[in-house]
């Protein structure tokens, strides 16, 4: 499937039927207990957190929530995250700190919101708090992008030891309908910014923003979701076993250093 | 949102306008100030005495980099750091080199921050100045490079860091690597904080995107020049989503003041003495004072 276009892709993760992160929990994780609330302001419903068994190691499971209809997309707001949804990812992967457990985050996102009570609640101060205290949180975190990794909606659960992208899911610093629209004014050009932007799992590991590619079935997630739930066990499987082994300095070491390392210039 | 940036002083304030005092004496126009607030004429010279505050309404204009190290900083005492710094283009964006090249020629820049080592009234710290005429203040890797730098020098020299932020955000132009230097230039804050040492952001005209969701709301004291924008999303963002106008005071710093997110609003002519006091209350005595 290598051959396909960052469009292509998002055709593909724009599925209706393509599994959500309230398919893979069930299947992922035994006696998952959903907790709730920031413990400020509200329950954001765009983001779903809690602790569950992996393979018999407790996780703490945090995720942007994509609706499989419209009626559960109204409830999740689209997976477009209030500030409250970012604080209380901080809030229980604090928790998960202190219980040493490892951090799971699905990344499955259009962005933050953005709205009014976004901007009153502090929208650009809950993203970048999580940015700063995920890079020296004491416990191993892994972030799997399942579709959509839209900016610094997607960052915000993205501060990481190891990054997964599913094979055909996309991340990107603006939506390519954003892009398009600032640079051609016009957005319906979109395709061809999705495909100027290098959003595709290849470019992310090419950058060094990915670890690794979870692969899909043949056409997509959606049409054979055991296989993918079964992909994606493997690489948590391997992953915590790996994140495990490692001292808490050395992993805060290379957390610093994954980021450091990024960017492009002359001197 | 960028190109909605560029409009946005003009637009905010278009309501108090009181077009009486137009000049009718025909006058060179770049010895004139207009100021898009409350479009008072005055002369350019008294604009620019008045650190380019408009004396009629208030309204802050922005300023270039050096204009505001020159206001803020100790005379001479500046070592400009990583100033040869460029940058590349990481995922082949049409026409981003020219774009580059021809901002550096005419803005005399390398890219969208100034950063290095100064003393202000006697006081060291280290210093970055956002400057919005290149590409808007975005942050691509050289932004993202060198604020991480400047935060790694102050944890080696054991200094504060103080930041004036003006950006649009991240710069799309480098795709997701832009991205990634609000993860990188944010871990380079909590290293700093953690040897307890003091970050200071200034937030002026706009602050916004990627840079407001990083480093410029992590400042263990948060000041704003008064009016300025500050916010995440775009306006034109916003009100496509609710579908209405929104009042002309929403995302200025007196929003963020009155909902929390900013310590203080300082008047320009005043920023100098508050960074001098707040550095001697968190113990940098001057450098006559050190042992």
């Amino acid at each position: 499937m290598s051959s396909l276009t960052a469009w292509e892709r998002m055709e593909i993760i724009r599925n209706k039927n393509r599994p959500t992160v309230r398919d893979y929990i069930p299947e992922l994780f035994k006696d998952f207990f959903e907790m709730h609330g920031d413990r400020f302001y509200g329950d954001d419903h765009a983001i779903l957190g809690g602790v569950g068994s992996f393979k018999g190691t407790p996780v703490t499971v945090i995720a942007e929530v994509k609706g499989r209809n419209l009626k559960e997309n109204q409830e999740s707001n689209f997976a477009m995250p209030h500030p409250e949804g970012y604080r209380k990812a901080m809030r229980l992967a604090k928790q998960a700190e202190k219980f040493k457990r490892p951090v799971i985050f699905f990344v499955d996102t259009p962005g933050a919101f953005c709205g009014v009570a976004a901007e009153e609640r502090g929208q650009g101060e809950a993203i970048a708090r999580n940015l700063l205290e995920l890079s020296t949180l004491k416990t191993p975190i892994i972030t799997i992008v399942l579709g959509e990794g839209g900016s610094g909606g997607a960052l915000a659960l993205a501060v990481c030891d190891e990054l997964a992208m599913l094979e055909n899911a996309v991340y990107s610093v603006i939506s390519p309908r954003g892009c398009a629209s600032i640079l051609w004014k016009d957005a319906s050009r979109e395709k061809d910014a999705a495909n100027t932007l290098k959003i595709t799992a290849e470019d992310m590991v090419e950058f060094g923003v990915a670890e690794s590619i979870i692969k899909e079935p043949s056409g997509g997630a959606h049409n054979n979701f055991e296989m993918m739930a079964e992909n994606i066990s493997d690489y948590l499987e391997k992953t915590i076993k790996k994140l495990s082994k490692e001292s808490i300095a050395n992993l805060l070491e290379n957390r610093y250093n994954k980021f450091r390392k990024i960017g492009e210039f002359i001197e | 949102m960028l190109e909605d940036l560029f409009k946005t002083v003009k637009s905010r304030f278009d309501q108090d306008v009181s077009s009486e005092k137009k000049s009718k004496v025909s006058i060179p126009a770049d010895l004139l100030f207009k100021c898009p607030r409350c479009n008072n004429v005055i002369f350019m010279e008294d604009f620019v005495g008045a650190n380019k505050v408009c004396k009629e309404c208030g309204y802050h204009a922005r300023l270039s980099a050096r204009e505001r190290l020159d206001i803020i900083i100790d005379k001479d005492s500046f070592v400009e750091y990583d100033k040869d710094m460029t940058s590349k283009n990481p995922i082949g964006f049409e026409d981003y080199e020219q774009k580059i090249s021809s901002l550096q020629e005419k803005t005399g820049l390398k890219d969208g921050v100034v950063t290095g080592e100064c003393t202000i009234k006697t006081k060291p710290c280290v210093i970055g100045v956002m400057d919005s005429n290149f590409m808007m203040g975005s942050m691509g890797s050289v932004v993202g490079e060198k604020i991480t730098r400047a935060f790694e020098r102050a944890i080696e020299k054991n200094l504060p860091v103080i930041l004036f932020t003006a950006s649009g955000g991240a710069r799309m132009q480098e795709g997701i690597i832009s991205l990634m230097q609000m993860a990188k230039t944010s871990a380079a804050v909590k290293r700093h904080s953690d040897k307890g040492l003091l970050y200071i952001t200034v937030l002026t005209d706009p602050t916004t995107g990627g840079v407001t969701a990083s480093f410029a709301s992590l400042g263990d004291i948060i000041i704003a020049e008064p009016k300025v924008l500050i916010g995440f999303a775009g306006r034109r963002v916003i009100e496509g989503t609710i579908k209405q106008r929104l009042p002309d005071d929403f995302q200025s710093a007196e929003f963020l003041l009155e909902h929390g997110f900013v310590d203080m609003i300082v008047e320009r002519k005043n920023m100098r003495r508050t960074l001098s006091k707040l550095l001697r209350h968190h113990g940098y005595p001057g450098l006559t004072n050190a042992q």
